[in-house]
């Protein structure tokens, strides 16, 4: 892969570091000066993440071209192979050595789309933050600490890089939601989402760490140190490793040999590490992702959140725990994969119909948004859950295009109730006829959100939907005595379900809100918006439209992606 | 041991001849210094202390552990004993410098003197290889201790505070000196690195009294540490002590004892050791065990309605024993882990809560109020303030980028790694409890509103150092400076294994 020399992606993470530092030595009677230090460093991390996003679109032919002679050489290690040759932008520092820790970052496939999608939603956050004058020195130094978080997340490579940077976006989530929220509900719904998302996480930690220590254990076999050799000396893993690494390609390595299928875990017979973990990192991470029955901390949080939080939240944070769920979870325990999403897939269709139903009947606008993310975030789920890889990459383009739809939505929502002062959706009414730009924004992301053709939308839930019954065939459920199979094209009808109620609301919404008649006695400062906000529409409504029209600038590159993901689950 | 050699004995207690020369300094300052000068006995003594933290370091114990014991097998020179003594001198620095402007003692020679006196106690704990340095260390820790805390006569809770502390310390003390009189009288040892050789045939491979012994002396540690059950004194005398003493005490005492606790049970109780057929290390392991799920559990639980900052920060602190007290039972494992996470969580912890405690004394002078709820606005009226208790507390939460998240995963690392998955689990739960009261101080200071967030708290220069430097050291140990202490830290811990 060719390297950079500038070290891309640290800059990325670094720079809205090094803004929020700076910020919180200036002095806070000086907003224009504090918004213009952080609308700079988002703009520049924008640019950056453009810049690797089409860099690596670049390679993407070249990456699939070897995935595929390298699935036809029946190497043992091919998986792991894909997954460190897509890798790009690579850098890699040791940290704490004596126990496997590096700083060890890069960018394949499945990431490089969150990070272009943390970049918009990241200016577009600190743009429509632009008029909070309640110690804004204090929110975007925040801010901007939080996508340093998400954006370490999506690029590291090393399970302890990763969670570091989980950790650290949580915190000032928290702070934000707390201190600039929606008074009623702020200081419960914050706290609500943080001990959520830290539970699971946590979790999910204790989980890693014997995860490495399994892996530790089978490279220190004759027959897990042999292919640990092997690996160095292909260049597939870096030369220093030992055997205990928490770096994601070794144990990549690690779960491809079948450290983690060894049964008799624990000194029970039918129990391997992968069966017993892999719902408690999955669903550890898959908290944030807002899996159900763990969906609860989310409509409160996005509703209490700021606009800007509730953007990113929404728009990239659920992302996160997707990802992360993805990566720990499906890539490095396959069997546990193969065992236990046959039975999470019922969980995603409850939050795909259930959420949606939900969203329909709220009085709230807020609540609207807020629940719709929890159906569609499920679909995200199913399209881990069918295994396959038009499933697959269907969910990866719905990550990015629910990332961006959501934002939007976040974005029109605290525009209308900056100006209406309420969020109730009856007694709202006409306001596009005041506010053009928010009505277009809005309908762009509806119709977005109900899969229309044409819009991003479409290309993602569609080949979800399409891998579920290509999946059906394959994947059956085994419990106790219970053989379920075939059950997939039942749960893809009932999920499409899911769809028709989503029109169901959204078309209620756009009559209600924004169409109907203007109450000009009730609402009579309302007027169109600032040019700031229409950047922010204009830079989340864009890659709808374009990624409906040319969904080939997204596909391929998730579809190499997901690669190794596959390989790993097919050769399991 | 052979001729006794002076000079080649000497290094290893280059701290504690110079805390013993600046004890003196500090009297004689007491005497002459004028008035309106008086300020520089702190100054004298925060100078000296930090001039001693780097002693340690420079007078480095030897690669030979045979040649470690000196002084006639009172103290061991080692690595462990390096880390835990630059610990406890930076803390009494940073103790000194947060007490500078303080009305109360400020400017009081003695309550120098005493810190002085104690932080020597404190590194002879760190060190002691014998048991009658173990009792002489820890009472020369805890007499000074029990006197700071009842500094201000005037006031009843110090008195209160002071009388408790005594009172309960005494007892401990007494539980312990009892313990290690039996090891005694079964060995005719005092070394505590020869009494695991004579132990089974002494006791007559009776492993009652074995037992008895041990707990009898875990548990006079235990109320050192203040881990539960042990932890009665620990919020009355948080709460009425001198806050820079509760900040001593609540790191170095702690920290020595840590010390002492791992060194007295890996040298006299280590694996190796059978005692009519039972192995001794499998009891102390549960021991610890069943103490850091106590001490978590309760500390944290009890902390959730606390109103009083000191007392939230005492109730904490035995929830913090707790989880340090995981990697004591991680020593099981038999590898550096379990030890190496325990230095390095007192080291992080060190800074962690001085820098927690430096913002209670600033806000309480200020203000005069340690109620949580007298936090509110505190964003506002100084924004450093309330950044710098954030940064402590959310180390003390395990949040990166600071220390304590590296601190909780060493040792949830070493508890996993020597099987302990299960109490892994309960610490990281436990972490979550804490967080939310952590949390809730937090949110206390950014977002409640209060009538006098516009009166802003002024800072002088001593107390920005006060704060600067522990809020630099935990976000150093939280990112790059993590990888050098945690290999010492495994130095260290590897001294252990090796006598």
């Amino acid at each position: 892969m060719s390297e950079l020399v500038l070290p891309v992606l640290s800059l990325i993470v670094f720079i809205p570091i090094v803004a929020a530092v700076i910020i919180l030595f200036m002095n806070g009677e000086r907003r224009d000066l504090v918004r213009g230090v952080a609308v700079t460093a988002a703009l520049a991390v924008l640019l950056l993440s453009l810049a690797v996003y089409v860099g690596y679109n670049a390679q993407v032919a070249e990456v699939t071209f070897n995935q595929d002679a390298l699935l036809a050489s029946g190497s043992p290690m091919a998986a792991t192979q894909m997954f460190a040759e897509g890798l790009a932008y690579e850098e890699h520092y040791e940290w704490v050595p004596s126990l496997g820790i590096g700083y060890h970052v890069g960018v394949d496939g499945l990431s490089a789309p969150m990070v272009l999608l943390t970049g918009m939603v990241a200016l577009a956050g600190v743009l429509v933050s632009w008029r909070i004058d309640d110690r804004t020195r204090e929110f975007m130094a925040f801010f901007l600490l939080l996508v340093a978080g998400v954006y370490g997340v999506f690029v590291s490579l090393d399970m302890f890089t990763l969670f570091f940077f989980y950790e650290l976006a949580i915190f000032p989530m928290y702070l934000l939601i707390a201190t600039w929220g929606w008074v009623e509900l702020r200081q419960y719904a914050s706290m609500k989402l943080t001990l959520y998302i830290l539970v699971g996480s946590v979790v999910a930690l204790v989980g890693v760490i014997a995860m490495v220590l399994v892996a530790d254990g089978f490279f220190r076999t004759a027959e897990g140190a042999a292919v640990l050799q092997q690996a160095i000396a292909a260049g597939i893993v870096s030369p220093g490793s030992t055997s205990f690494s928490f770096d994601m390609v070794n144990l990549t390595l690690a779960a491809e040999a079948g450290a983690f299928d060894v049964p008799g875990y624990g000194g029970v017979e039918t129990l391997s590490f992968a069966r017993l973990w892999f719902p408690f990192i999955f669903i550890g991470f898959g908290v944030l992702a807002g899996v159900f029955p763990f969906h609860n901390w989310s409509p409160d949080g996005h509703v209490a959140a700021p606009t800007a939080v509730s953007m990113i939240h929404a728009g990239v944070l659920m992302k996160l725990g997707a990802y992360a769920a993805l990566r720990a979870g499906v890539q490095l325990l396959p069997e546990g994969a193969q065992v236990h999403l046959p039975w999470i897939v019922f969980l995603t269709l409850i939050n795909v119909v259930y959420g949606a139903f939900i969203a329909f009947r709220q009085r709230d606008f807020k609540y609207v948004i807020g629940f719709s993310s929890v159906s569609h975030m499920g679909l995200v789920s199913m399209g881990f859950a069918t295994m396959n890889v038009i499933g697959m990459t269907g969910a990866g383009l719905q990550m990015f295009s629910h990332g961006a739809m959501t934002a939007l939505f976040f974005g029109c929502v605290g525009m209308v109730y900056d100006q209406a002062h309420t969020r109730d959706i009856p007694s709202l009414g006409g306001f596009i006829k005041r506010m053009p730009w928010v009505g277009l924004a809005f309908v762009i992301g509806g119709l977005t959100s109900m899969g229309m053709p044409g819009l991003s939308g479409f290309i993602a839930e569609y080949p979800i939907f399409t891998g579920m019954w290509a999946a059906s065939e394959q994947i059956t459920l085994q419990a106790g005595g219970l053989v379920l199979s075939n059950y997939y094209s039942v749960i893809v009808v009932l999920a499409a379900l899911g769809i028709v109620i989503t029109a169901a609301y959204v078309l209620r919404v756009t009559g209600q809100v924004f169409l109907g008649e203007f109450n000009a006695t009730l609402y009579p400062d309302v007027g169109d918006i600032s040019i700031t906000d229409r950047v922010v529409l204009v830079l989340l409504g864009s890659p709808l439209l374009i990624l409906g029209v040319l969904p080939g600038v997204m596909a391929p590159m998730i579809t190499s992606g997901v690669g190794p993901v596959l390989a790993i689950l097919g050769g399991a | 041991m052979a001729g006794f050699d002076f000079l080649g004995s000497l290094p290893a207690i280059v701290p504690e001849v110079g805390l013993t020369i600046l004890a003196i300094i500090i009297l004689f300052l007491d005497v002459y210094l004028p008035g309106e000068r008086r300020r520089n006995i702190a100054w004298v003594t925060v100078l000296g202390l930090l001039l001693l933290a780097v002693t340690p370091l420079v007078w480095a114990p030897p690669a030979d552990p045979a040649s470690q014991l000196v002084w006639g097998g009172m103290v061991r020179h080692d690595t462990l004993a390096q880390i835990f003594r630059v610990m406890i001198l930076l803390g009494a620095a940073l103790t000194a410098l947060m007490s500078i402007d303080t009305k109360a003692h400020g400017r009081q020679g003695e309550f120098y003197l005493i810190l002085v006196v104690a932080t020597l106690g404190a590194c002879l704990v760190s060190a002691a290889a014998d048991l009658i340095m173990v009792f002489l260390g820890l009472e020369t820790l805890s007499i000074p201790l029990y006197i700071l805390a009842a500094f201000r006569r005037d006031d009843l809770r110090s008195a209160e505070s002071g009388m408790k502390y005594f009172l309960f310390g005494a007892f401990a003390s007494a539980l312990m000196l009892f313990g290690l009189s039996i090891l005694y009288g079964f060995s005719g040892q005092t070394s505590i690195y020869a009494l695991a050789e004579v132990l089974p045939a002494a006791s007559g491979e009776a492993v009652l009294p074995v037992l008895a012994a041990l707990t009898l002396v875990v548990v006079g540690f235990g109320f050192k540490i203040g881990a539960a059950p042990f932890h009665f004194w620990t919020p009355d005398m948080y709460e009425g002590a001198p806050t820079p003493v509760t900040a001593f005490v609540s790191v170095a005492s702690k920290a020595a004892s840590f010390a002492l606790l791992v060194r007295f049970l890996i040298a006299v109780f280590p694996q190796s050791l059978v005692v009519g057929g039972h192995e001794i290390q499998a009891f102390w392991v549960s021991l610890a065990a069943l103490m850091a799920v106590i001490s978590m559990t309760l500390g944290n639980v009890l902390a959730l309605s606390q109103r009083n900052i000191k007392r939230l920060l005492a109730y904490s602190s035995i929830a913090q024993a707790g989880y340090a007290l995981i990697g004591v039972a991680a020593i099981q494992s038999q590898t550096e882990q379990g030890v190496a996470s325990v230095g390095f969580y007192l080291f992080m912890y060190t800074f962690t809560n001085l820098l927690a405690f430096a913002v209670v004394v600033f806000f309480s002078e200020a203000t005069g109020s340690e109620t949580i709820a007298d936090l509110a606005g505190l964003n506002r009226r100084s924004p450093w303030l309330a950044l710098m208790m954030t940064i402590a507390l959310l180390s003390l939460g395990g949040i990166p980028p600071t220390a304590g998240f590296f601190g909780k995963f060493f040792l949830f690392n070493a508890a996993v790694q020597a099987d302990l998955t299960w109490l892994a689990i309960v610490g990281v739960l436990n972490a979550i409890v804490a967080l939310y009261y952590y949390l809730i101080v937090i949110k206390v200071m950014y977002v409640d509103r209060s009538a006098d967030e516009d009166q802003p708290i002024p800072l002088s220069r001593a107390s920005g150092w006060a704060l600067a430097l522990p809020c630099l050291a935990v976000l150093l140990l939280g990112t790059v400076a993590a990888q050098p202490v945690f290999e010492w830290a495994v130095q260290g811990a590897l001294a252990l294994f090796q006598a």
